[in-house]
């Protein structure tokens, strides 16, 4: 018996969600296995993370407020994986984004909400951004690695953040904790239950920003001409400048924005969730955006979706974590172990594997 | 700057430097066969504590090694399959390898975090060690050091004196041409990637049984992205590969003395420096010569026929 591989002639069609939800319980299959190593009921354990993640009353609105920062995230990295480029520093944008608005909100702290929020949102954009333009520098001035480059510009942007709040702008009645003074009103995001209700929880009006930034950027890549030379630019940079493609400026473009949406995401957690700036907002949404991005084919409805589940998922964990005591850890692991899966499932949407025996083979040939 | 403190400084630089030749040879193993490796970390990661636990529970520190090493080959091998089997993106691998393995490191560690291991000690080099100089900085160190300096030359000897060596060096140029030759290069990838895997392991085996003796998390904090970036710095080459660890090595320890002292910059801004060097490094050797010893199909998936 051996196997056949072929390329599929035909798009799979509706076998597709059968390959990714296969994937999908192997993943969780392996997930629950290491709960039972570690001494957890696996199956019990896996019931907690579900009820957690989406059958309590707070699961919904506590997975879309994790689901905000993720969905921004990622659509930042989805840009740049629109044309292979590997940004994979949202994390350092996002910790940059976070300190340009909390510079913003400390110094002009005297503005009024309507000016000083926006104000905080460009300083995010612009900080977070100039923190993606770096890699998209040295690649395109010293053909630099742009994987490597924007990787550690994460653990530089957090170890900024951190020196800035243990340091110069430490508030000085905060009894020693790291964090910084309290944003002034105006500079906090409202939440969305001072208008709709105590329904809408911590919901806050943050969430706007996903829509808005979602739409444009599926109107600029399926509207637009930059947005249709940026896929092709994914061909590679021989064929791109061949056509006569902007290939430096699209790189350029990618990485600026992105890093700017992952810098307006930072924004929104320290002046939503917290009021603040502290390190505890560096949770590793930028990590998780990137396996959100690769799940859903860099398309925006499913990185939609895609955010919303893996931030019911970082909820569930959460929930382990109070019920169980399961280490925070177990978060990572999923993403991990969910987006490998889905890696080697993929491989089924594009080829097709049939056995082939023997004995029949040598009749036909 | 007193001598004693420059020796005691180099010597340092060496033991810093040591996980990090291991991964980065690794790396060069894995990348010549053409398959690029971004789970280094978590690798190491994962392998750190795989150490720990053998060595915690054995007590024996070679076989805490052994299991690093094997733990290495392990995750290696679900790159491997990933990428070779399933055609899945090697970036996409790495960095999902990176996530599982850092974050399976973290949560099976945690009931051990704080907890003390043998692991190696000092073992000085009969003769060697009373060398002026040198003795104090290269040959009083632990077992694990000693069997980094071996590493290079092996290394080297496998990849350009072997057959073996060779075979993998043509399905990392041209796996084509390898295979209408008559060679296999998928098993040639596979080997690589399984063999840089177990050298990956053991630089992380290293972290937790020689370089501090205690198990806590985060343990590999990034020394597996400054291993990827030195490949590139070394340009694919073993003997590169050990200067780029002891200057990273070197910084480190410097680092390390530095905030030991007690001096007044910020500890944040100390630990920036290693990071801020894998960039400022791969700046100049990007500016000297550009992906000069790159394997020319690095990063590119063997799809099947038909």
């Amino acid at each position: 018996m051996t196997l056949i591989v072929r390329k599929r002639e035909e798009p799979i069609g509706w076998g597709a969600p059968v390959i990714y939800l296969g994937a999908l319980a192997v993943a969780l299959a392996l997930c629950a296995g290491l709960l039972a190593l570690y001494g957890k009921p696996a199956l019990g354990g896996m019931a907690v993370l579900f009820r957690g993640a989406f059958g309590q009353p707070h699961s919904l609105l506590d997975g879309l407020l994790k689901a905000i920062p993720i969905f921004l995230c990622s659509i930042g990295v989805a840009l740049s994986f629109r044309m292979q480029i590997w940004n994979i520093g949202a994390e350092g944008q996002f910790a940059l984004g976070a300190v340009g608005a909390t510079w913003a909100a400390l110094t002009f702290s005297g503005l009024p909400g309507p000016l000083l929020l926006p104000l905080m949102l460009c300083c995010a954009f612009l900080l977070g951004g100039a923190w993606g333009l770096i890699p998209a520098a040295l690649r395109l001035r010293l053909g630099v690695n742009e994987v490597i480059t924007s990787l550690m510009l994460n653990y530089i942007g957090v170890l900024v953040l951190e020196y800035l709040v243990f340091g110069p702008w430490k508030d000085p009645a905060s009894f020693g904790f790291p964090m910084t003074a309290e944003f002034p009103p105006g500079g906090q995001i409202g939440r969305l239950s001072a208008f709709f209700g105590p329904a809408f929880g911590k919901l806050h009006w943050g969430l706007l920003a996903c829509p808005l930034v979602g739409a444009a950027y599926a109107v600029f890549l399926s509207r637009t001409r930059l947005g249709f030379e940026l896929t092709a630019c994914g061909e590679g940079e021989r064929v791109a400048r061949y056509a006569a493609m902007p290939y430096a400026m699209l790189v350029a473009l990618v990485l600026g924005v992105g890093g700017g949406v992952a810098g307006m995401a930072g924004c929104i957690e320290a002046s939503a969730t917290l009021g603040r700036l502290q390190p505890t907002i560096m949770v590793g949404y930028g990590y998780t955006a990137i396996t959100v991005a690769w799940l859903a084919r860099l398309k925006p409805w499913p990185i939609a979706f895609t955010a919303y589940l893996l931030a019911a998922l970082r909820v569930g964990v959460e929930v382990m974590q109070l019920e169980l005591q399961i280490p925070a850890a177990f978060a990572p692991i999923l993403e991990g172990a969910i987006l490998l899966c889905v890696l080697a499932a993929q491989f089924f949407l594009g080829y097709s594997v049939r056995l082939r025996d023997p004995a029949r083979a040598g009749a036909e040939s | 700057m007193s001598p004693e403190l420059i020796i005691a400084l180099l010597a340092a630089a060496v033991q810093a430097g040591t996980p990090i030749l291991f991964a980065t040879l690794g790396e060069i193993l894995s990348e010549k066969g053409g398959v690029m490796n971004l789970g280094v970390e978590g690798v190491m990661a994962l392998a750190a504590f795989a150490a720990f636990i053998v060595c915690h529970v054995t007590g024996s520190a070679w076989l805490g090694l052994l299991a690093g090493g094997l733990c290495g080959v392990l995750l290696c091998a679900v790159h491997s399959v990933v990428c070779q089997v399933f055609l899945g993106n090697q970036v996409v691998s790495g960095l999902a390898l990176t996530l599982f393995g850092t974050g399976l490191s973290n949560f099976l560690g945690t009931p051990f975090v704080g907890q003390n291991t043998g692991g190696f000690r000092a073992l000085a080099v009969p003769g060697l060690a009373d060398l002026p100089f040198l003795g104090p900085v290269l040959f009083r160190q632990d077992a694990m050091v000693y069997l980094c300096y071996c590493a290079p030359v092996a290394v080297w000897f496998f990849l350009n004196r072997t057959s073996l060596g060779l075979g993998l060096r043509a399905a990392g140029e041209m796996p084509a041409a390898a295979a209408a030759a008559g060679l296999r290069p998928q098993r040639l990838r596979a080997l690589g990637v399984l063999a840089g895997g177990f050298l990956c392991g053991l630089g992380g085996a290293y972290l937790s049984l020689a370089h501090t003796h205690l198990w806590t998390t985060g343990l590999s904090g990034g020394r597996g992205w400054v291993a990827v970036a030195l490949v590139i710095f070394a340009f694919w080459r073993p003997g590169r590969a050990v200067l780029g660890a002891l200057l990273f090595g070197g910084v480190m320890a410097f680092q390390l003395r530095l905030q030991a002292s007690g001096t007044n910059v910020p500890s944040s801004l100390l630990l920036m420096l290693p990071y801020l060097l894998t960039v400022v490094v791969l700046v100049f050797c990007a500016a000297r010569a550009r992906r000069s010893g790159a394997p020319a199909a690095l990063g590119v998936n063997i799809e099947p026929e038909g």
